[in-house]
């Protein structure tokens, strides 16, 4: 029975590739990979893929999604091979934990005649995936550095509280230095957080102890400043200085919005993406639309005034 | 009495030896301290080394726990992620009794009950396991570790569990109050430390760790209940686990996966460095103390400075760690 049922989807699979034209009862399989929730951040993508996949799944009956969350890439990788020879994957939706070391397998899912979209993370070869859907890293420094050059006109000390050494890190600080490079705007520091609180409240109580005038405190992560923002007052000095994350986390949102002079602002970088990439993928098969592509979603300033189309009350980010 | 075999044993050295044994965990201490004070004036400021101390804390609540666990020649990996469960447990029993109980001390306590049980039930899973299931101490607390790691991501859906905000304010000042300008985690971690140091030294429970740790069969024959003892040493590290959440939930009043990782590794490299072998058999609890204010001052020495890359924080630890180690090397006789 179950060689059977094996056998018939070969056969389909077959077929698709053969270029006949997928019938309207034929049923699409979608792989999700995703890397498990070991930061708030990841927390949230596994938390939008699922709900997206329940969405859809009800309004596509004949489009069935495999979801699997992974802890780390041997096992990602083990499991996107997984969905391809056991599953009969029609597409593949990734979120590569580290793209350097899954580009040579996501390849091998491409090679094998699947439509690939990669999520977030630049794989380290060019022209593998059909569709790629991320954030603006660049553009997340960039815009923090914009507010905070306007923030502080008459210039101002800031120090820098940066996630992992890996290359979505890198990229959002040489946007954030460009972006301050050649105003009176002092970088005094910068150190890794690793994009959580605990790590964020340690790197901030050392920084307050070494630095007496800090104006402006740059964390690119919401995780990180909600940390910060505990030893700020812990050390009285919350009015001296404001805190600029990125991501748009719920908390942060809520205080952005009760106008805390604290974090005035934040910057987008929602886990939500995954959505929109299973949502275009899913659209490439159901609708018979060209999403194929690169779809960068801006990474805007969130302010008092536009805060209210960011909140979701449902969100666990 | 022949439990007192191994205590004798360190001693049977040359004085020489036994000295830097002795001083070597200090000596780095010595060290970096020097070293933090000509890199930075603030170092040695009331604010810092309360910083330092407050926040290493609850690491090292835990890592005495752990030299109680080692020297009876035993290991706990899930520490870390069982103060992540611990915490996540606490804010959720909090958070539910507050419609009952109101906004206030009850609730807290609640918590706390909550917290503490919590650390004595997992801590008996794990002894029971080890010592009645006869599996490897490894093997349970690695799989432990990933059971309560799985959970905390569980309760807190992927997210963050976070503390009611009332309820936050009210707890806050465990962590960041105190008597007479002590913060109280450090006098917690104090008053551990020195109860730690007594049981160790002083009772017949901390001699039976050592000998247990040192030799099984020796110690069987003498007739310890050594399954008894170690199964305390687990449920003893428990209960301290908790102990740590119970001042780290105030500080940020939150909980998610990423609470408490690799405390397990820095717990036990702490109690290394203070001299504790981790074979088992000899323990000394002031020595954990000094290995985790050793640890936390690396951290605090690498963010005050400017020479070394951040890229390379985790070489510079390394170095250190292995320094304070190599420090206390015993001579090889020749």
């Amino acid at each position: 029975m179950k060689l059977a049922t094996t056998l018939m989807a070969s056969v389909v699979i077959a077929a698709g590739l053969g270029g006949t034209a997928l019938a309207q009862d034929d049923t699409i399989t979608i792989g999700v990979s995703v890397p498990a929730a070991t930061h708030g951040w990841t927390g949230g993508v596994n938390y939008f893929a699922q709900q997206a996949i329940e969405r859809l799944s009800a309004t596509y009956p004949n489009v069935e999604y495999v979801f699997a969350s992974s802890p780390d890439s041997p096992k990602q990788i083990a499991d996107i091979e997984d969905m391809v020879s056991t599953r009969d994957i029609d597409a593949l939706v990734i979120l590569p934990g580290d793209p350097d070391a899954m580009t040579s397998a996501i390849k091998q899912v491409k090679d094998a005649g699947k439509f690939v979209t990669v999520v977030d993370r630049q794989l380290s070869i060019d022209g593998v995936e059909n569709l790629y859907v991320a954030g603006d890293n660049p553009g997340l420094g960039a815009n923090a550095a914009e507010y905070i050059k306007s923030a502080l006109p008459d210039g101002g000390n800031v120090v820098i509280l940066r996630g992992m050494p890996i290359p979505i890190d890198q990229q959002r600080f040489d946007g954030f230095m460009a972006g301050v490079e050649g105003s009176n705007i002092m970088v005094l520091e910068n150190e890794f957080a690793n994009w959580n609180r605990d790590d964020g409240f340690r790197v901030m109580q050392d920084f307050l102890t070494r630095f007496p005038e800090i104006d402006a405190v740059w964390t690119q992560d919401d995780d990180i400043s909600l940390g910060a923002i505990e030893a700020i007052k812990q050390a009285g000095r919350e009015d001296e200085m404001f805190v600029v994350g990125g991501a748009g986390m719920q908390q942060i949102l809520q205080a952005v919005k009760a106008g805390d002079p604290l974090t005035p602002i934040d910057v987008s970088y929602s886990p939500a993406m995954i959505a929109t990439a299973i949502e275009l993928t899913t659209s490439h098969f159901t609708g018979g639309i060209q999403v194929a592509g690169r779809y960068i979603l801006d990474s805007t300033v969130i302010t008092q005034d536009n805060v209210d189309q960011f909140i979701d009350e449902e969100s666990p980010f | 009495m022949s439990v007192s075999a191994p205590e004798v044993a360190p001693k049977a050295r040359s004085g020489f030896r036994w000295d830097l044994k002795t001083v070597g965990p200090l000596l780095a201490l010595a060290l970096l301290v020097l070293l933090g004070i000509t890199l930075n004036e603030n170092f040695l400021s009331y604010n810092n080394i309360t910083n330092v101390l407050a926040r290493s804390s609850f690491i090292g609540i835990i890592a005495i726990g752990a030299t109680f666990v080692i020297t009876a020649g035993g290991l706990d990996l899930s520490v870390g992620s069982m103060a992540a469960v611990i915490a996540g447990v606490m804010i959720m029993v909090m958070n539910w009794l507050i419609p009952v109980m109101g906004v206030g001390w009850g609730v807290i306590l609640a918590g706390m009950a909550a917290g503490i049980l919590l650390g004595g039930v997992a801590g008996v899973g794990n002894g029971l396991m080890i010592t009645r299931g006869r599996i490897e101490a490894f093997i349970v607390t690695l799989g432990t570790m990933g059971i309560f790691r799985s959970l905390v991501t569980f309760l807190a859906d992927g997210g963050t569990l976070s503390l009611n905000f009332q309820v936050a304010d009210v707890y806050r000042p465990v962590y960041y109050d105190g008597l007479l300008g002590i913060p109280y985690p450090i006098l917690v971690f104090a008053l551990v430390a020195i109860g730690g140091e007594i049981v160790m030294r002083r009772t017949s429970f901390g001699r039976h760790c050592a000998a247990i740790g040192s030799n099984e069969q020796v110690a069987r024959y003498s007739s310890i209940s050594v399954d008894n003892v170690r199964l305390i040493t687990y449920i003893l590290q428990g209960l301290l686990v908790a102990v740590a959440v119970l001042l780290y939930v105030p500080r940020l009043g939150s909980a998610s996966s990423t609470t408490g990782v690799l405390w397990e590794l820095e717990a036990i490299a702490a109690v290394i460095i203070g001299g504790t072998t981790l074979k088992g058999g000899y323990g000394r609890v002031w020595g954990t103390v000094v290995g985790v204010v050793i640890l936390g001052l690396i951290g605090n020495i690498l963010n005050l400075q400017s020479f070394i890359s951040p890229y390379l924080n985790g070489a510079f630890q390394g170095v250190i760690i292995i320094l304070a180690v190599l420090l206390q090397r015993p001579r090889r006789a020749s």
